[in-house]
């Protein structure tokens, strides 16, 4: 078989792990400490631009995020929780120019006795430790909460389903 | 079961309870609903995410 130009498979999974860094402008890391990700829940909204609603274009967390207010209620702390992180990034190969590097949350992401009487449909994860940096935003059937909890379990962390994967084609 | 309610903690047995469901391609989700005398005193939801919405976060393409 002919040698195969593509982009490493473990260079996916360490691009999650911060082991490589391509710019003179780089937060400092510790080495073998993971960052803190924490996850803040937004307002649903009708609006749809990119400068108005949580999508790709967010860089960061805020209590409004384009436009779009985080909730707020009894019980919820402004900011989120904190995402649960004891996995840590992985990369599986799959064929001679292909691989995924992925990560997700190692446990559900739990608000425990809120009340959230605005409908909420968003999820957004982001760094706390670098500058409240974002990494994602999620979306799911428009919810409220009284007085009760709102559980947010993650996908199976697998090549097809993780929550976060960099893959190549 | 006692749950905490916007009465405070209460047994579900002197509750109505309605529970409902969602399904689709990205979540399943589940909520329960307490109701006393007309008026919603608990909900909570479950949500479970079946996949990230994005196929893929990157594509490599060398040329």
């Amino acid at each position: 078989m002919a040698n195969s130009q593509s982009m490493c498979t473990s260079f996916l999974g360490e691009l999650l792990s911060a082991t490589h860094n391509f710019s003179s402008a780089n937060p400092a890391h510790t080495a073998n400490t993971a960052d803190t990700f924490k996850a803040a829940l937004y307002t649903a909204t009708s609006n749809t631009s990119s400068s108005t609603t949580l999508c790709a274009s967010v860089t960061a967390y805020s209590a409004t995020v384009n436009t779009v207010p985080e909730v707020s209620g009894t019980g919820y702390t402004a900011g989120g929780v904190t995402v649960t992180n004891a996995t840590n990034p992985t990369a599986t190969n799959s064929s001679v120019t292909a691989g995924v590097g992925y990560w997700t949350p190692s446990s559900p992401i739990v608000y425990t006795t809120v009340t959230l009487t605005t409908a909420f449909d968003t999820v957004l994860i982001y760094n706390s430790t670098q500058s409240l940096k974002a990494v994602s935003v999620h979306t799911f059937g428009s919810q409220t909460v009284t007085a009760g909890t709102f559980t947010l379990t993650m996908p199976a962390n697998s090549t097809s389903s993780a929550l976060l994967r960099l893959s190549t084609t | 079961m006692i749950i905490t309610t916007t009465k405070g903690d209460m047994d579900t047995s002197l509750l109505e309870h309605r529970p409902g469901s969602l399904d689709n391609d990205v979540e399943y989700t589940t909520w329960d609903e307490y109701w006393l005398d007309g008026e919603l005193v608990h909900r909570s939801v479950h949500v479970t995410l079946k996949k990230s919405p994005f196929s893929d976060l990157f594509a490599a393409s060398l040329a």
